[in-house]
């Protein structure tokens, strides 16, 4: 493969694939069944969609079943944002050069919902940190962060360096944390997840919590990873009595191990970076990660009858669209002003470009992960509830 | 001359100034890649440019996009040297190795951000795992 024997494209994988194994002491390669890469146009580039059509030109195809990160472009609504057509075509390009390579085009951040959930100790090759820390500590399944390069080296070549989460000395848990206040609805699963990935701080520590009183829904259990992974680089976390991994603490970790507990305060102390009641909102977006079927149902139910004087975004799955399509969900959330986009989601379709050519500055989200990317694109976000995020699109301020 | 070991990371060898923060690094959570500064408000380094500089950090943070960032960044010309982590997550590393930009971390004679400081001529090795001060700032 290295020799290039067969094909470009193999032989940069391999080569690519060498040179991150060395600088995680990979002693080799572990084969992998699935590869899931970012691949939405703003983080890729001209540069690196020209890179994709160069091993699409020299025939490259994927190895293993492989699928997409959400498009940074929902091509049936994309103007209406102030995305412009350069957006759009390099999104194209993005979706052609896939295509050719084999790459399902599944433009999902919840294929662990959607489309085939890995299972546990399956190794795979996922980017998106949310899917990551998803999979590797609700199912059980192994995978580092992939970055889009390393995600389609390993759809090229079946494989990925063994190091890292494929390794069962780094599975174990390293910071353990009790929790002492329930979360309730989805954002505080987020807030707790935030809070925990900032404490824990590094993609090499695993926290280990304890102290949950119920059983989580994937939908919460989504939301608290995806937060947690963004504000900790933390690619996996056990829940004690709950996750595969951890029926018990000695699983997977010393029963010395020290304790952090997780208060009110610290829970109370992260929401007061973002926004608060009476606060003036520009846009009210629900994504990161795309909306669950069950979701999508509670946003409708919440907007049925009633009309935004803000725009409201949902962000959604192909997969999921088409069902909430089904079900009418699409068609009550725009009936009251709001905006279902299929295939994409906020954060990774421009949001700064999306923002300046809006005059959206204060972004209102029920997601801990989105608020947390935002401050970087030039918003003032503010988290509230899903129940708060649509009465505050009504009110056009946070109620 | 003073020198440092750290572990054997990605990219070729190059010499620059540092740019030092305790703080952490995402492509995509704290620049604006166009300008090509730190732009979140909350950043250490918010408001200076990293173009051409070694950057001195403590840990990655946050997405998989900056894999696919360095690599764009590295192509318009507006890009880090090199950066220099106590701890890189696997994202940056990948992203380096994918764009033939220069990139260390794990030093042998503890924090990073405290080894080196702004302004310091640097040159990295990352083949040898050695970065040397050439001129101390």
């Amino acid at each position: 493969m290295l020799a290039g024997e067969m094909g470009e494209a193999k032989r940069w994988a391999i080569d690519h694939q060498i040179k991150v194994g060395r600088a995680f002491d990979a002693e080799d390669l572990v084969p992998v069944s699935q590869a899931h890469m970012m691949a939405d146009p703003e983080s890729v580039g001209e540069a690196g969609v020209a890179f994709m059509e160069r091993l699409a030109d020299s025939g490259a195809r994927v190895a293993i079943p492989m699928i997409t990160d959400p498009r940074g472009v929902d091509l049936n609504y994309y103007s209406p944002l102030g995305q412009t057509e350069e957006m759009a075509d390099l999104d194209r390009r993005t979706i052609a050069a896939c295509a050719r390579m084999g790459i399902l085009m599944t433009n999902t951040c919840i294929n662990y919902q959607t489309i085939m959930p890995p299972v546990l100790g399956d190794h795979v090759a996922y980017g998106d940190t949310g899917v990551v820390i998803y999979s590797n500590s609700v199912c059980g399944a192994r995978s580092n962060f992939e970055g889009g390069p390393s995600a389609l080296a390993a759809g090229l070549t079946g494989r990925t360096p063994r190091y890292g989460l494929h390794l069962d000395e780094n599975r174990r848990g390293t910071r353990r944390y009790v929790v002492q206040q329930q979360p309730r609805e989805l954002t505080d699963w987020g807030v707790l997840g935030a809070v925990i990935g900032r404490l824990a701080g590094t993609y090499w520590e695993v926290p280990v919590i304890e102290g949950i009183e119920k059983v989580p829904t994937s939908d919460e259990l989504k939301h608290m990873g995806a937060a947690m992974a963004s504000y900790g680089s933390t690619p996996l976390f056990h829940i004690i009595g709950i996750t595969p991994e951890a029926s018990t603490l000695r699983d997977v970790a010393a029963d010395n191990l020290a304790t952090r507990e997780i208060t009110a305060a610290d829970l109370d102390a992260l929401r007061s970076n973002f926004g608060r009641k009476g606060d003036t909102i520009d846009v009210v977006v629900f994504g990161a990660p795309q909306l669950s079927l069950v979701e999508m149902q509670m946003v409708a139910d919440l907007i049925a009858g009633k009309t935004v004087v803000k725009p409201l975004l949902v962000c959604t799955s192909p997969q999921v669209y088409a069902d909430a399509t089904r079900m009418k969900f699409v068609e009550t959330i725009e009936e009251a002003g709001g905006k279902v986009l299929e295939g994409t989601c906020f954060y990774n379709q421009y949001a700064r470009e999306i923002g300046e050519a809006n005059g959206w500055t204060r972004l209102l989200s029920n997601s801990a992960k989105i608020v947390n990317i935002l401050g970087g694109y030039g918003y003032e976000p503010a988290l509230a509830s899903m129940e708060a995020c649509v009465a505050s699109a009504i009110a056009g301020e946070i109620v | 001359m003073i020198e440092f070991k750290c572990h054997v990371g990605v990219g070729p060898i190059v010499e620059g100034t540092a740019l030092v923060a305790n703080d952490n690094f995402s492509a995509r959570y704290d620049l604006d890649r166009l300008k090509g500064i730190f732009s979140r408000p909350q950043h250490a380094l918010a408001g200076q440019s990293y173009k051409d500089r070694i950057l001195v950090l403590n840990t990655a943070k946050g997405g998989v996009a900056s894999a696919w960032m360095l690599y764009e960044m590295k192509s318009r010309g507006i890009a880090p040297r090199a950066i220099l982590f106590n701890a890189a997550n696997t994202i940056l590393i990948q992203g380096a190795a994918h764009a033939d930009m220069t990139m260390c971390d794990r030093f042998e004679d503890g924090d990073v951000t405290q080894l080196f400081r702004t302004g310091d001529q640097l040159r990295v090795d990352p083949e040898a795992g050695i970065v040397v001060i050439l001129n101390r700032s």
